[in-house]
């Protein structure tokens, strides 16, 4: 981040830019940081609200259950790797695809753009709602396409393990792709126009252009965007949660799904710290794991 | 040329700025295509987006695909009947007050961020980048717990002050781009004449970051629009629900009603989609003045 020294050389009485920043640092601490601490504290305690008897410090118990008890844990967090992977991947293909078509100067760009983001605005319930409609063997396409004869009547997609993980994926990228588009189109806008016309007066032919000028100048934007993506998509709670409910049994239960499941359903609160807290130290070692390893910020 | 090229309403002089955005006419590429994929990806966008509305728009009992005749039957099913009425009043009112905090705390700290540099700054920074890492639905058993020591369990304003903290790193962080984007020189001549730094940030900065207002704005009103998880953990009473937890319960029933079901979709899709449609273009070009480039 460019520090602005603009604004700078005045001299003030220092007490106003805290006054400034106070409400926003105190809302953080408030409802961020605290929570974040509590989160910790309630990972050692036996903490149950529908079983308040039991209530009490628990040391480490409940991450004894968690790495060797609880079978459902390694499988959802299984899950969220695999679908963070695909997720992610696909929606940066797509979404790069997507960003270079729409930056072309071409009749209708304006509405293209509108439409083709438009699915961004959309909420996982939202999603899941629209696709159920498209899914369900009597309302969803496969019914019209066996009226005509294309398809076998009574396709379920997401009631079928086979199909299931591909379902869910295939709607969630209707409304992840645009994500990616709007971040790396705004990037392209920023590349100069000079070193593709030098490009060009080289000889370099458009894929080498895109490989030499294009790639390098949005690498940061695209480390940063898959890292927000990853960890958007890793918490994504409300599409599966409404979609799949994590089924059919627990194979679409993503980490965050389960925790969300432990507090929402079963209350225990304990051992759902506990797994947030897993959840935390997983995601910041990949966090900072993955700046290092992709060097962000180093020059090309 | 369309509009997708961004005139910003300033443009400070300055050797770091990026050119404007320009399409390059450079790598020209055939018609076609740009015409194919774009044309299947439209498809792949749009189809869902139609079969939700014909779902809702058609009489019950019909199986056409085309949206017609109108009926509005599923609409006064939901909006009477399921209560998507009170669920919309809600989600309007819990959206706009997170819009309007998030906006006011972020402007101040923007502020703060573009023009002073003071002890703390960078702490304050890496902290306000560090929270983009927290997950909401991590959050859901502290956040329950700190909601429910200030009694805010099961009012709409917990949901405010959920969504608000948030939304707060990135807004403040896009909005200090915004303005450091505004010559400092503007401000210092309105004080020459007399303003108070208020005054001139009022008078002379506010109306240049309309832009980035629209942009930050609109951001917090569609992602508390469609807030699924806080709302459904933190508040419990029905006459409280928002529009996102309205439609998982019509998900939820046991034989699916599919034409309230896309109704609900439509009342669900239309404010959250017009006004990205407004904005989308504010929002790549906030991305672009440098914002996420960290």
């Amino acid at each position: 981040m460019a520090v602005g020294e603009v604004g700078t050389r005045r001299r003030r009485q220092p007490r106003t830019p805290y006054l400034l920043i106070a409400p926003a640092a105190l809302a953080m601490l408030a409802f961020l940081v605290y929570p974040v601490g509590s989160v910790v504290y309630y990972s050692l305690q036996h903490y149950n609200v529908a079983k308040p008897w039991e209530d009490g410090f628990a040391g480490l118990d409940n991450f004894r259950r968690m790495l060797f008890e609880d079978p459902l844990f390694w499988q959802s967090l299984g899950f969220t790797v695999r679908w963070v992977v695909v997720e992610v991947s696909l929606q940066l293909v797509l979404g790069l695809a997507l960003a270079l078509i729409v930056n072309e100067t071409f009749v209708g760009r304006a509405v293209a753009r509108a439409l083709v983001f438009s699915p961004w605005a959309v909420s996982g319930v939202l999603t899941t709602g629209i696709w159920v409609l498209l899914y369900n063997p009597t309302t969803g396409l496969s019914r019209y396409l066996a009226d005509l004869g294309l398809m076998e009547y009574g396709a379920a997609p997401l009631a079928n393990p086979d199909t299931v993980f591909a379902a869910a994926v295939l709607a969630e990228l209707w409304r992840g792709v645009p994500f990616f588009a709007i971040l790396l189109l705004a990037d392209l806008q920023s590349i100069p126009r000079d070193l593709y016309e030098a490009a060009s007066v080289d000889g370099a032919s458009r894929l080498r252009r895109f490989v030499h000028v294009t790639l390098p100048h949005l690498k940061d934007a695209i480390i940063l965007s898959t890292l927000l993506r990853a960890v958007w998509e890793f918490n994504n709670v409300d599409l599966l949660y409404t979609l799949t409910g994590g089924g059919p049994a627990h194979q679409t239960t993503t980490l965050p799904l389960y925790v969300a499941s432990t507090a929402v359903q079963s209350q225990d609160f304990g051992y759902g710290s506990a797994l947030t807290t897993a959840g935390f130290l997983i995601l910041t070692f990949f966090s900072v794991a993955y700046l290092r390893l992709s060097k962000f910020g180093a020059r090309t | 040329m369309s509009t997708a090229t961004p005139t910003r309403p300033t443009a400070p002089p300055g050797p770091a700025r990026p050119r404007p955005a320009r399409p390059n006419r450079a790598v020209r590429v055939g018609r076609w295509q740009i015409y194919v994929p774009l044309a299947l990806y439209l498809l792949f966008t749009l189809v869902p987006f139609y079969w939700m509305v014909v779902f809702a728009v058609r009489p019950r009992g019909s199986t056409s695909l085309l949206p017609w005749p109108i009926s509005t039957e599923n609409f006064e099913t939901v909006w009477n009947g399921l209560g998507f009425g009170v669920f919309f009043a809600n989600s309007l009112k819990v959206g706009l007050a997170s819009l309007v905090a998030t906006t006011v705390v972020a402007l101040a700290g923007g502020y703060a961020l573009a023009r002073y540099s003071f002890r703390g700054r960078t702490l304050f920074l890496v902290a306000m980048l560090c929270t983009q890492f927290i997950p909401g639905a991590m959050m859901l058993i502290p956040l329950f717990e700190v909601f429910r020591t200030l009694d805010l369990v099961n009012s709409l304003w917990s949901l405010v002050v959920a969504e608000t903290v948030f939304q707060l790193p990135l807004s403040l962080i896009l909005l200090s781009g915004f303005i450091r984007n505004v010559p400092v020189e503007l401000e210092e001549a309105a004080w020459v004449d007399g303003c108070s730094r208020l005054r001139g940030f009022l008078v002379v900065v506010l109306p240049m970051l309309r832009p980035g207002l629209v942009a930050v704005g609109s951001f917090a009103f569609i992602n508390s629009w469609n807030n699924f998880l806080f709302a459904l953990m933190f508040v419990s009473e029905q006459d409280k629900y928002t529009i996102p937890v309205g439609l998982a319960f019509t998900l939820g029933e046991f034989s699916v009603d599919f034409g309230a079901l896309a109704a609900g979709g439509v009342v669900a899709a239309v404010p959250v989609v017009l006004v990205f449609a407004i904005i989308q273009r504010y929002l790549v070009q906030g991305l672009s003045a440098g914002a996420v480039k960290g």
